[in-house]
């Protein structure tokens, strides 16, 4: 059989529009009309309805607690990224190939599961958790327990996005910057940094979404004490339950709004990025 | 430089020199999911009578999740002070797991610990067009039920023991006519939701079935949000489901609430309280507010698990667990 290189499937008219088509179908039905939904469903009452939904003692303390619960995870895993990342790029030791599977564990284990993991583990029966007890230090049920969940969740996406990466750049300017006498620091600053930038915060951008969105492993060490341990995922589903339709999507519609916002920052950080690489280079403007 | 760390350090200091000054207090109650109305307006009714009786202001926090769930969060160390739940099974856990509480405490406050309680309804669609009244109509061909699964949902399992309760009224000893009628009952099921609120839904919103079997308070709800549009029937002989609570002696120990939680409970046997409860459409003990809900409420025949089963204990084994009545009767059809 003679295989004809220069037709390829999809050249013909119809198969490239039924494609498209399709793409396009899907994507509304699956992407765009439920995120439409949520915001036309926390408008249906009317703006001031939904103003008064999010004034909500307990929506804003919800909202408070996400954020704060975000603002500490994001920063640990940044730096636990980068540097697992860097650890296994850049050395070669026994266990790295272990090492990096491990890092998908988080990926791999459903979020309830993680979440019972660390309640039978720091719990009042659990190992660590009846000798912390003896020292009245309560970690489930309250904020840090949510904290550590939303880092176990989350730490896999900064290495993830990086580990790539770093191994096609290879790490032969890192080398070339150590024999002009670059210290540690200054090396990480000025080679390592801007060669990942983009990825970096590619990798912090996804986890942050996460960690404002996580459900499973919250629901399971949050104990749902609504103005203390209720984070926002929770409240909408609490709401929800609560027969409050229009505030759960006023809630909901924070969420989305996070997210949308995030997509933004993210596409904003590229353009820049871009745009401080040509300008690092001009001599290839000149071309 | 370092003027937020003052700033901390200040904004820490007047914080706990607050806590010094006022008597504040704080209470946890974990509590079932449907409750979160009735306890948002116990918790002003108790706050402002505390605050008369002591003196002292109170800041009640409340968590609602299952009350299965619930417990499991208390046995790992959510430090409930109270628990007010819809299942016996759920407390009495906390003794058998944790030993968190002394095994006899249903004896600690009257009616079993139970200070309101409910039983299984049916609601019906407008002007009753199946005719529908008690137990034996459920069985009828032409008939279609709704209710939450008694696998998943305590509120299942409250209606299969209630109709079992009145086959074991009508057939006596007859083991064979009981089964067949509850296979019966079973084989006229529809949908099975996972839960309560879930069952209501498939009712309402999708007009699914002919009567809808649950806690009689959820079907007064529901006639009272949708005026007109349902009915209500309380059968004759039902199940007593009951609303059990209790402090938990480990954490109120060491949160040093033993008395407000205390307080907080038996309060819920005060006339006003009782009035309150029975506004939500609960059954109550107190005879005035009994007396002025009489409407509400007919009088019925309601069967403690004790008579239908023997006990909780044995009612899961026998009948919920896998393998058991339950999945034998569902064989059947």
């Amino acid at each position: 059989m003679k295989y004809q290189s220069h037709h390829r499937v999809g050249d013909g008219p119809w198969v490239r529009r039924t494609l498209v088509l399709l793409t396009v179908l899907l994507a509304t039905l699956f992407l765009a009309i439920p995120l439409i939904l949520i915001f036309s469903q926390a408008l249906g009452a009317g703006w001031g309805v939904m103003i008064s939904n999010i004034t909500d003692r307990y929506t804003l303390h919800a909202i408070g607690l996400t954020l704060f619960v975000a603002l500490l995870t994001v920063p640990l895993n940044l730096v636990f990224g980068v540097a697992l990342a860097w650890l296994v790029t850049r050395f070669h030791f026994p266990g790295r190939k272990l090492l990096i599977t491990l890092i998908d564990i988080p990926f791999a284990v459903s979020p309830v599961v993680a979440g019972l993991l660390y309640l039978l583990l720091y719990g009042r029966n659990g190992w660590l958790g009846s000798w912390l007890g003896e020292y009245d230090v309560q970690l489930m049920f309250s904020w840090p327990g949510i904290v550590m969940v939303t880092v176990f969740v989350t730490c896999p996406f900064v290495a993830r996005e990086l580990i790539p990466l770093m191994q096609q750049q290879g790490s032969e300017e890192e080398e070339a910057a150590v024999t002009l006498g670059a210290s540690g620091w200054r090396l990480f600053r000025k080679v390592t940094l801007p060669n990942i930038k983009w990825a970096l915060i590619y990798g912090v951008v996804l986890t942050n979404a996460r960690a404002v969105g996580e459900f499973g492993a919250v629901s399971v060490v949050s104990g749902n004490i609504r103005g203390q341990t209720n984070t926002l995922p929770l409240h909408v589903e609490l709401l929800y339950q609560d027969y409050n339709i229009a505030g759960a999507f006023a809630a909901a519609s924070l969420l989305a709004a996070i997210a949308v916002l995030t997509l933004a920052i993210k596409g904003v950080a590229e353009w820049r990025q871009a745009r401080l690489m040509a300008n690092d280079r001009p001599d290839r403007k000149l071309q | 430089m370092k003027t937020w760390i003052k700033g901390l350090v200040a904004g820490a200091a007047i914080l706990s020199a607050q806590g010094a000054l006022g008597a504040e207090r704080q209470l946890l109650n974990s509590s079932y999911d449907i409750a979160r109305e009735l306890f948002a307006a116990y918790n002003e009714q108790f706050k402002e009578y505390w605050l008369e009786k002591t003196g002292d202001t109170v800041t009640i926090d409340q968590s609602h999740a299952g009350s299965s769930k619930q417990a499991q969060a208390i046995i790992q160390g959510l430090k409930a002070d109270v628990v007010t739940f819809n299942q016996v099974t759920d407390i009495n856990i906390l003794h058998e797991r944790g030993q968190l509480i002394p095994e006899d405490w249903a004896e600690r406050l009257p009616n079993n610990s139970s200070p309101y309680y409910s039983t299984m309804a049916y609601l019906v669609r407008k002007g009753n067009p199946k005719n529908i009244e008690n137990w034996d109509d459920l069985v009828r061909e032409d008939v279609e039920l709704v209710m939450p699964n008694p696998k998943t949902s305590g509120n299942g399992r409250y209606t299969y023991l209630a109709a079992l309760g009145y086959a074991q009224e009508t057939f006596g000893d007859d083991q064979e006519k009981t089964d067949q009628f509850l296979a019966d009952l079973l084989g006229r099921v529809k949908v099975f939701d996972s839960g309560g609120r879930g069952a209501t839904t498939t009712f309402i919103e999708r007009g699914i079935g002919d009567a809808l079997l649950t806690f009689e308070s959820e079907v007064l709800n529901i006639a009272d949000r949708y005026p007109g549009e349902y009915e209500v029937v309380t059968p004759k002989i039902s199940f007593l489901a009951e609303f059990p609570v209790t402090w938990i002696d480990e954490y109120v120990e060491q949160n040093g609430t033993e008395d407000l939680a205390k307080g907080y409970l038996t309060h819920l046997y005060s006339e006003e309280a009782q009035r309150l409860l029975a506004g939500f459409n609960y059954r109550v003990h107190d005879g005035v507010v009994k007396a002025e809900f009489s409407d509400r409420f007919p009088e019925v025949t309601l069967l403690p698990v004790s008579e239908i089963a023997g006990s909780w204990e044995n009612a899961m084994e026998t009948h919920f667990a896998s393998g058991g009545k339950l999945d034998q009767l569902q064989r059947r059809r």
